[in-house]
């Protein structure tokens, strides 16, 4: 399967980028392989509206499955869940490789629906 | 006449010369208060209204039977309001700008229209003048539409004073839009002068001739009235800072009926602006504005 | 780390003096001036540019008149009326796109038939990290016509929050916009408190009212303070009430004074100069920080 973390840069030793809308980058890893590649989410942060909507898009059409990140307003969440993408929060202060690992064993939990209010721009 | 009056900042007075104005002219007179966040002149008017109606904004809707999901709608969407996934395509209403981009792209026709509200329009009738208003549903981000619903009552003849939102942003751009003359009100003070500054380009920008009117002059503080003879910028009236005045207008009272000489001063202020406008279609012949508009 | 955002729903209440103000009396503050529309904060704490970067929001289109066939595909599909037809010879006319009225939804360069029509980035304005003697400050300008998204302020505040965690500030004290729409909520988004300056007229009573309409929807604790009071004692009364039973707090009332105006000639703060005035602000900054900080905030996330 393939996961994405939002992510402050494009290695696994990069900071979880707390925000999901207007995260600097995708880290998406796919599980079988070990690999993974760092993609831009430069229309998200370029957006002037609709941020979130923008930035779950990208990550649903990379074919990820699962998404790591520290925050995820409503119309992101309501996205990603539309998009059959299960969401993991609370993985702030961790580097992307700690967050992956959390993920495998099962310490990240699955976020309810946003747990930050969504808000203009 | 489409008289619009604005200015570069909230606060100036715009509202006091647009009721005043309204109540002093001569003629059938409408006045369309289209500062629709914050919509103030019926405090001074205490219109009858009449008519209400809800204004509404087009967003997309998908039928999921036609949808095969091409993501064509998505990728022309500038605002992110419809967005196509692998499962479903998904539409943010509240995004939407109304363009109708995504029903023309999609080749399999699958987008319908449907509406939202997003305020009020009332329309009705006090002191003699005929009166619309806009009112923004608290919550809503976008005004133009709401404007542009106000300024479709817009009298055909006679005079009509569109009240518009402060700043130079857009609201402000499609209120003052169509409009023969702005009146521009600004306070004699350095934070009035910046924002005239910003005022005037705005309305050079547009095309559209412009008059000042100084609020609460005071004859030691002259730097908008030297801006104004510098930029030869027509100074229609000077307004004194006058406590009564203040008074007056916070307890919702229109200038020209609380106070003697005030009546007087915008009867001269309309007389000005009639008198700049002939002066301007006289030395201007009948050539187009700028844009030339043909068809 | 607290951020006030000082709000008024109408312009001209003095919500700019006031910040000023704030910013001298809090001492080491960041400061942000979200009325991007009509700045005017810069006025009063003259600040020296350190950084200066260009806005960019949406797009705009831009038809090629040498490659326009002037069918007018695009002005009957233009929604906005952004469109007109000109005439460029006796017989040859061409369409062309009015900058101020278009909305940057790209339909006309979709639908051309010639591909006549470019869409590029939007120039909106730009943004300025500026030294002042009461703390860093963060402005802008928005370009004249520019639709006021709220981005903008985001970009304005974001950066502010960067600095202040930077450099370890206490205070972020923001200079909000007028209204209820975009650039306000905006403004008040992941603010501590907000601050809504009020006049006792019947104009500014209606207007507080939206404004705390809007502080409680999006569940930002609001203060009121009253400014220029003695115009219309009834009436400050009334507010003060009102606000009370809409569950915000009253932190004062500041009298109606010619030094507010003598301090912007001068380019000081009201604090600075003194008056009246002058003292029933630092009574209003003295109520708003002690609530303030009596109130433990969590750091509230930037999303």
């Amino acid at each position: 399967m393939k996961i994405c973390v939002s992510s402050r840069g494009d290695s696994l030793d990069s900071m979880v980028d707390p925000r999901f809308g207007r995260a600097a980058q995708f880290i998406i890893y796919d599980t079988e392989t070990g690999s993974f590649e760092a993609v831009s989410n430069a229309q998200g942060i370029n957006a002037s509206q609709g941020a979130g909507i923008q930035a779950a898009e990208t990550v649903s059409n990379l074919g990820a499955t699962a998404l790591i990140t520290g925050h995820c307003g409503p119309q992101a969440s309501r996205t990603l869940q539309a998009a059959g993408i299960a969401v993991y929060s609370g993985a702030d202060g961790l580097t992307v490789g700690q967050a992956l690992d959390k993920f495998k064993d099962g310490q990240l939990e699955a976020a309810g629906s946003s747990d930050v209010s969504g808000h203009w721009k | 006449m489409r008289l619009a009056i604005a200015s570069g900042k909230g606060g100036t007075g715009k509202t006091t010369v647009a009721v005043n104005l309204a109540a002093c002219i001569p003629e059938p007179v409408m006045l369309l208060d289209c500062d629709v966040e914050e919509p103030n002149c019926h405090v001074f008017l205490s219109p009858e209204i009449d008519r209400t109606e809800r204004c509404t904004l087009p967003y997309p809707v998908v039928d999921d039977s036609r949808c095969t999901r091409c993501g064509a709608c998505s990728a022309l969407c500038q605002y992110n309001a419809i967005v196509s996934l692998k499962t479903r395509t998904m539409v943010f209403p509240e995004l939407c700008h109304g363009c109708g981009g995504c029903a023309e792209i999609c080749p399999e026709r699958a987008i319908t229209e449907a509406r939202r509200e997003i305020g009020t329009i009332s329309a009705g009738s006090g002191r003699g003048l005929s009166f619309g208003q806009g009112l923004l549903d608290v919550g809503q981000t976008m005004s133009p539409p709401l404007i542009r619903g106000v300024q479709r009552r817009a009298a055909d003849e006679g005079t009509t004073i569109l009240d518009c939102p402060p700043g130079t942003s857009c609201p402000v751009i499609t209120a003052v839009r169509g409009s023969d003359y702005v009146v521009l009100v600004a306070e004699s003070s350095p934070f009035g002068l910046n924002d005239l500054k910003l005022a005037v380009e705005t309305m050079r920008l547009m095309g559209i001739p412009c008059g000042c009117v100084i609020n609460r002059a005071n004859p030691l503080e002259r730097r908008v009235a030297d801006y104004c003879r510098q930029e030869r910028i027509p100074v229609l009236a000077e307004i004194p800072e006058d406590r009564k005045a203040a008074e007056a207008y916070a307890r919702g009272l229109l200038l020209a009926e609380a106070l003697p000489d005030f009546r007087e001063r915008f009867e001269n202020l309309y007389r000005r602006i009639l008198e700049e406008i002939s002066r301007r279609e006289a030395a201007a012949g009948d050539q187009p504005a700028y844009g030339g508009e043909t068809a | 780390m607290k951020e006030l955002v000082v709000l008024s729903g109408k312009g001209g209440t003095g919500k700019t003096s006031i910040t000023a103000s704030f910013a001298h009396l809090a001492g080491a503050s960041v400061i942000a001036d979200c009325d991007v529309d009509a700045a005017d904060l810069h006025l009063v704490l003259s600040p020296e540019t350190l950084r200066r970067e260009t806005f960019t929001s949406g797009g705009e289109a831009v038809i090629r008149t040498e490659d326009c066939i002037a069918c007018g595909i695009c002005k009957d599909k233009c929604r906005f009326h952004a469109v007109r037809k000109v005439r460029l010879k006796k017989h040859a006319y061409a369409y062309e796109i009015d900058p101020l009225a278009c909305e940057g939804c790209s339909v006309c360069a979709a639908l051309c038939p010639e591909d006549a029509i470019d869409f590029p980035e939007r120039s909106c304005g730009e943004w300025m990290v500026s030294k002042t003697r009461f703390g860093t400050m963060v402005h802008a300008r928005l370009a004249i016509g520019a639709e006021n998204s709220g981005k903008l302020v985001t970009i304005v505040k974001n950066e502010a929050r960067r600095i202040a965690r930077q450099q370890q500030c206490c205070w972020i004290l923001a200079d909000g916009p007028p209204g209820i729409a975009c650039p306000v909520i905006a403004s008040i988004s992941g603010a501590s408190a907000a601050l809504i300056v009020v006049e006792p007229t019947l104009s500014g009573i209606h207007d507080m009212e939206r404004v705390l309409e809007l502080t409680r929807h999006f569940g930002i604790p609001a203060f009121v303070c009253v400014n220029k009071w003695e115009i219309h004692p009834a009436m400050a009364d009334e507010i003060e009430q009102n606000a009370g039973r809409a569950g915000a707090r009253l932190v004062g009332r500041i009298r109606y004074d010619g030094s507010v105006t003598a301090a912007q000639i001068r380019g000081i703060p009201v604090t600075e100069y003194g008056g009246p005035a002058s003292e029933d602000i630092r009574g209003v900054w003295g109520r708003v920080a002690s609530h303030m900080e009596a109130v433990e905030t969590p750091e509230r996330i930037v999303v």
